[in-house]
């Protein structure tokens, strides 16, 4: 219990000080996350618009893969992407082992599927009810496509934010991939780990708080953005419903 | 209709990278300041960057002594190199190091550097300090294993433990690392099989596969005993209710070496810095600077220099403390072998 108090104190304290080495690891955190959140939701809305949008053959077979892949470890992840980026690997002339480029890759590569399987279920939610409405009133397919993927704004919004809050949460691919480098690819939840290493319990807790406070400014500048959207809410389909 | 939302895309795209590079720009390390294709941009800047650093593969007990993090500022001042020092488990250090992805070993589990050497990963293997693996345990002692040589201690608790003596645990890292080598040379030292003998040989024997500190942790709460390196039972003394019980005896010695990564894509000036790295270990004064760490933090030394005590171990686990590190290919007679395993 001291533990947690004292994590609670010294986590304000770090804050209010603006402790240079723990904003720096945040800084990273956020900057490593969130790139990744921005190129995997850039990957997974128009590919899963895609995908929900087209029939073809073994699209329910894709989905199922998708959804399976919820559930890929996140070491496992980080293993692949480091046996290929490797210095022995096929792409180790990329230079991407213990960069801020390569955690990029990898927290990418984890948190696509998840973004993209939960985007295809926001649209297939949103879908039954309106499709015909737009086609009846003479809205062409990228018409119609548009208006969907605006009506599944939030659930879309909800996925992304899922993404982000799985890719800065994660320790297998930063700690893989970034290999918890000093200044280079400590994150938080590498530094977690290895504060926990070193019996400090305090400062972990701490970092904890601070990673959660991160995620909340975050959640909430999406939450804005997506709101903006709002003002068109009552053109939707047209003109206001109800 | 169609044009706002577009605009509220581009808007939202052009805040969220606004944010980012925002914060990019606070990083004072990182070489990229254009997110979205960070992936892209930051690969030259990565490779030129890259004769200038040297990658150090490391163990999670060494490195969370805070040791390397003590000499890293003194090195890279003196040789103008950026040193990245990644902790990792005993194993995949060794594994990172074999595939080329550090150019320096640092462990401490002799029989697994030799075997390193042996297939021609490593060059310039020094042993650089040593120190003292504990065994601790309960207060109590309930197994009553006090200053006993480590071999009877392990003994006595394993015919305690298969016996269902009540009390009696032994938490084991369970990991392949530097510590678990140590405990099973114990055990084999103690004139038993470990993979037929000891594990599986009842509840009382309990393989975390964790870290130190957590295994610390776990015995702590089991009031069982355990194996364990000086460094982290110190850090974690304060939360755990185990004290040390045996600390003396030569299978209990704890030697830490350093190698340089080899293989045949390995740079020549690569190869130097690392040997720049090993010197600088056996340099005097940074063996003076080894000899008082800890001291401030834990009220004693960690670690026992080479150029204060050469501890008496096995045939060859002590690695040469002495000769500068120079070689930059392996001998004539290694290099065929060396070869076929980095193919």
């Amino acid at each position: 219990m001291d533990d947690i108090a004292e994590g609670v104190i010294q986590a304000i304290n770090l804050i209010i000080t603006l402790n240079p080495d723990v904003m720096q690891i945040a800084a990273l955190s956020l900057y490593i996350s969130l790139s990744a959140t921005i190129i995997a939701a850039l990957i997974a809305i128009p590919v899963g618009s895609l995908i929900h949008f087209h029939e073809f053959r073994g699209k329910r077979a894709l989905i199922i893969l998708i959804q399976t892949l919820y559930s890929v470890p996140t070491v496992v992840v980080g293993l692949v992407i480091y046996l290929l980026i490797s210095r022995s690997g096929p792409l180790g002339f990329f230079g991407l082992l213990w960069s801020p480029a390569g955690m990029i890759l990898g927290q990418t590569v984890l948190i696509v599927p998840i973004m993209m399987g939960l985007i295809i279920s926001a649209l297939s939610g949103i879908d039954r009810g309106i499709s015909d409405t737009l086609v009846a009133l003479g809205a062409t397919t990228s018409q119609k496509v548009l208006e969907i993927v605006k009506e599944a704004r939030y659930a879309i919004l909800s996925a992304v934010v899922l993404g982000f809050g799985r890719a800065i949460a994660e320790v297998g691919v930063a700690m893989m991939i970034g290999g918890n480098i000093r200044d280079q690819t400590r994150v938080l939840t590498t530094a977690i780990t290895l504060e926990t290493g070193m019996g400090n319990f305090g400062i972990s807790i701490a970092l904890g708080i601070i990673l959660l406070a991160v995620a909340l400014i975050v959640v909430v500048i999406l939450n804005l953005i997506t709101s903006g959207f709002s003002d068109d809410s009552r053109h939707i389909a047209g003109g206001p419903r109800g | 209709m169609k044009k706002t939302v577009y605009v509220g895309f581009t808007a939202m795209i052009v805040a969220v990278l606004f944010v980012t590079t925002l914060f990019a720009g606070c990083t004072s390390t990182s070489p990229s300041t254009t997110p979205a294709d960070s992936t892209a941009a930051a690969t030259p800047a990565a490779t030129a960057a890259d004769e200038k650093t040297l990658v150090i593969a490391t163990t999670t007990s060494l490195y969370d002594t805070g040791l390397l993090n003590y000499l890293q500022p003194i090195f890279e001042k003196k040789y103008d190199v950026k040193l990245k020092i990644t902790s990792q488990g005993t194993g995949k250090a060794i594994e990172l190091a074999k595939r080329g992805d550090a150019d320096v070993l640092l462990v401490h589990s002799p029989s697994q550097e030799l075997a390193f050497m042996k297939d021609g990963s490593g060059l310039n293997r020094r042993s650089f300090a040593s120190n003292s693996f504990l065994i601790v345990g309960p207060a109590a002692d309930p197994a009553g294993i006090r200053d006993m040589t480590p071999e009877l201690a392990m003994t006595t608790l394993l015919l305690k433990g298969t016996n269902k003596t009540a009390g009696i645990a032994f938490v084991s890292r369970g990991d392949n690392s530097g510590t678990h080598s140590a405990e099973k040379t114990v055990w084999s030292k103690a004139g038993y099989n470990y993979t037929t003998q000891v594990q599986k040989s009842g509840d009382w024997y309990v393989e975390a596969g964790k870290g130190m500190g957590e295994t610390l942790q776990m015995a702590s709460e089991k009031g069982a005993y355990v194996l364990t390196d000086e460094g982290t039972y110190l850090a974690y003394k304060k939360d755990l209710n185990l004290v040390p019980l045996v600390s003396k005896g030569a299978s209990l010695l704890n030697i830490y070496s350093v190698m340089a990564v080899y293989n045949d894509k390995q740079p020549a000036d690569k190869i130097q810095m690392a040997n720049n790295f090993i010197n600088f270990l056996l340099d005097p004064t940074t063996q003076a600077d080894i000899a008082s760490f800890g001291v401030d933090k834990y009220g004693k030394a960690l670690f026992t220099p080479m150029s204060v005590e050469v501890p008496t171990a096995t045939e060859g686990w002590v690695g040469d403390y002495s000769t500068p590190a120079t070689e930059i290919a392996p001998a004539a007679t290694v290099a065929p072998a060396a070869a076929a395993t980095t193919a």
